[in-house]
């Protein structure tokens, strides 16, 4: 019981995940490629489109940890 | 070249319009308070939509017609640059989760119904809130237009010549939404939002059928774009202009006064919050709708309209539809486009009046004008608005309509030191705001105003070239993102310099912005989170 840590420093970290989409997606290094494709449709299309599941995800994770519980 | 007319077509269309005309009326009725006659029923709504209609109402508010015409258009014209609508309304979900929410407590607890309300209770300041105001009135108007454009491409491509159909749309949602006020598209939204994802669905799943596979379509995009000198991918030189378009849009999309008043209509904080993870489903929608503009590329599409040195690319989406889909199916997608342009425009209007009754109106007009006549002004000031959109997209040819928005961007994005740092500190002066303002918004008009188009020689492109200040590169800069670095430099430096002068009176509280939901520091003792 005593290692869990507060409730406060797992919200504090879990707003990392906010990150993750900004990087993923605002850093055309990262994606401007045509390989791997998959179904013809280039590297830099289907991974800006499968983040928006991405950001989905961890911004709902987000809400998860810090709604209000009122 | 004139496409023939279709009565099936524009039978659907003109049925789908009456329809939604007369649940526009009908909406006046839906959970209605004791009266209408207030900017809190009328403009907000009584602040009562719960997740699924502020779901339907903020995704039918921002992901407006634009999306479905000047989006693919840009594919269709630049290639891989085009599909920064992407990042960029993904980026927006992360980056305003915690400042919507702050901003939906603030507003809750006082009454405010604008972000320059906000403005002006917690900075003490009228001119700083007149500013703020008069930013997203001006941004708005163009963006209000814009949603014309959709209707106009449809219109075009169904074969009817002359501009009386966008006068009589637009009466017609003038007069809905006079009586109705915010309820009226946030009713409209459902039928809006089903129909565009039924459509999109269809589109791409039966066009990349039609046409051989997405194989094809990448490959004949491809080589369509290589004769013009684009690609499907971005250049080098491309990098810093997509990333800073994308974030920049993403920093100001909050900030218009149509998705402060979607935020401020929710229910509650927890709806404003949970929506931030819900919405992306419109960005993937938004997403696949852009590549329709390559797969326009791959079927040969021509676009009617505008003249044979300069077509008018937005109409390459109904176009298409009418290419590739029987007539009853490219009806229904043309009346959704439509429905899809009057959702958008009604909050715009709405939001628009908002902030000139409370801001404008009030403040500086009739300090004793009673809530009444206060809805009445914003009723009377949201038609001026539709009417004043139609004649200016009448008197004026537009090609590159997101060009339009991206103006409005540059000019809505100088309000964020005001409204988002106001939201999380009260350090900065409010004459210190202001000069900012004043500077971000000098450099960025300035900005536009040097660069050029293909047929402009001034305000082009909202893309900065950084080789007009000398610099040896073909790289390019959002110019809304210059502008508010300059706009928050001379905030910061300018506040400790005005500490003599008087501070503005905060009539807010930190508890005002829920901070008890806020994550607690850590290792403080902190709020308990959890216990009831």
């Amino acid at each position: 019981m005593d290692q869990q840590p507060a409730p406060g420093r797992r919200n504090r970290l879990v707003l990392l995940l906010l990150l993750l989409p900004l990087v993923a997606t605002l850093v055309p290094e990262f994606y401007n490629f045509d390989k791997p494709s998959i179904g013809g449709m280039p590297f830099f299309y289907w991974w800006q489109l499968l983040w928006i599941a991405g950001v989905a995800v961890c911004v709902g994770i987000v809400y998860l940890a810090t709604r209000s519980t009122r | 070249m004139i496409p023939a007319f279709n009565g099936l077509e524009f039978g659907i269309v003109l049925g789908m319009f009456v329809a939604v005309a007369v649940l526009g009326f009908v909406a006046s009725r839906w959970r209605r308070g004791t009266s209408l006659a207030s900017v809190e029923e009328w403009g907000l709504g009584g602040r009562r939509f719960g997740t699924v209609v502020s779901w339907f109402l903020i995704g039918g508010d921002l992901y407006t017609a634009y999306t479905f015409v000047a989006v693919p258009a840009l594919l269709f014209g630049i290639g891989a640059a085009g599909f920064f609508a992407v990042p960029y309304t993904i980026a927006v979900f992360p980056l305003v989760m915690f400042a919507a929410a702050r901003m939906w407590s603030v507003c809750h607890e006082h009454g405010y119904a604008t972000a320059a309300d906000f403005v002006r209770g917690r900075h003490g300041s009228s001119i700083l809130a007149l500013l703020v105001a008069i930013t997203g009135i001006v941004a708005t108007m163009p963006y209000i237009a814009l949603q014309l454009t959709g209707i106009r491409a449809v219109i075009e491509t169904m074969g009817i010549g002359g501009d009386w159909p966008l006068w009589i749309a637009f009466v017609v949602l003038a007069a809905y939404t006079f009586t109705s006020g915010l309820r009226a598209p946030a009713m409209v939204a459902f039928v809006k939002d089903i129909l565009i994802y039924v459509m999109v669905l269809v589109a791409v799943i039966y066009i990349p059928y039609k046409l051989g596979g997405y194989n094809v379509i990448f490959h004949g995009a491809q080589s369509a774009l290589a004769a013009k000198g684009y690609s499907t991918l971005l250049s080098g030189s491309q990098y810093l202009g997509y990333t800073t378009l994308a974030l920049g849009s993403a920093l100001a999309l909050f900030l218009y006064p149509h998705a402060v008043t979607g935020v401020l209509a929710s229910r509650s904080r927890n709806v404003v919050k949970k929506n931030m993870s819900l919405l992306p489903a419109y960005s993937l929608m938004l997403g696949f709708i852009a590549l329709l503009g390559y797969m326009a590329l791959a079927a040969h599409v021509k676009p009617v309209g505008g003249t044979a040195a300069k077509p008018d690319t937005t109409t390459i989406v109904p176009v298409l539809f009418n290419d590739e889909f029987p007539h009853w199916f490219a009806g229904i997608a043309f009346g959704a486009i439509v429905i899809g342009a009057l959702v958008p425009a009604a909050i715009m209007a709405i939001a628009a009046a908002n902030t000139f009754a409370r801001d404008i109106y009030k403040p500086y007009i009739r300090p004793a004008a009673s809530d009444r006549e206060e809805g009445l002004v914003s009723q009377i000031v949201s038609v001026i608005l539709k009417l004043g959109a139609v004649a200016v997209i009448v008197s004026l040819k537009l090609t590159f309509a997101l060009e339009f928005q991206l103006i409005g961007g540059v000019i809505v994005i100088q309000i964020l030191p005001s409204v988002v740092l106001g939201l999380y500190t009260r350090w900065y002066h409010r004459w210190a705001l202001v000069a900012g303002w004043i500077a971000g918004m000098g450099l960025s008009v300035y900005m536009l105003y040097v660069t050029p188009s293909a047929t402009t020689a001034h305000f082009g492109n909202a893309s900065f070239a950084l080789s007009t200040w000398g610099l040896h590169t073909k790289m390019t800069i959002w110019t809304g993102i210059v502008g508010v670095v300059a706009n928050l430099v001379v905030a910061t430096a300018l506040t400790p310099l005005l500490a003599r002068l008087p501070r503005g009176n905060d009539e807010t509280k930190p508890g005002d912005f829920g901070e008890a939901e806020a994550p607690p520091i850590p290792f403080g003792p902190g709020p308990v989170v959890g216990q009831t």
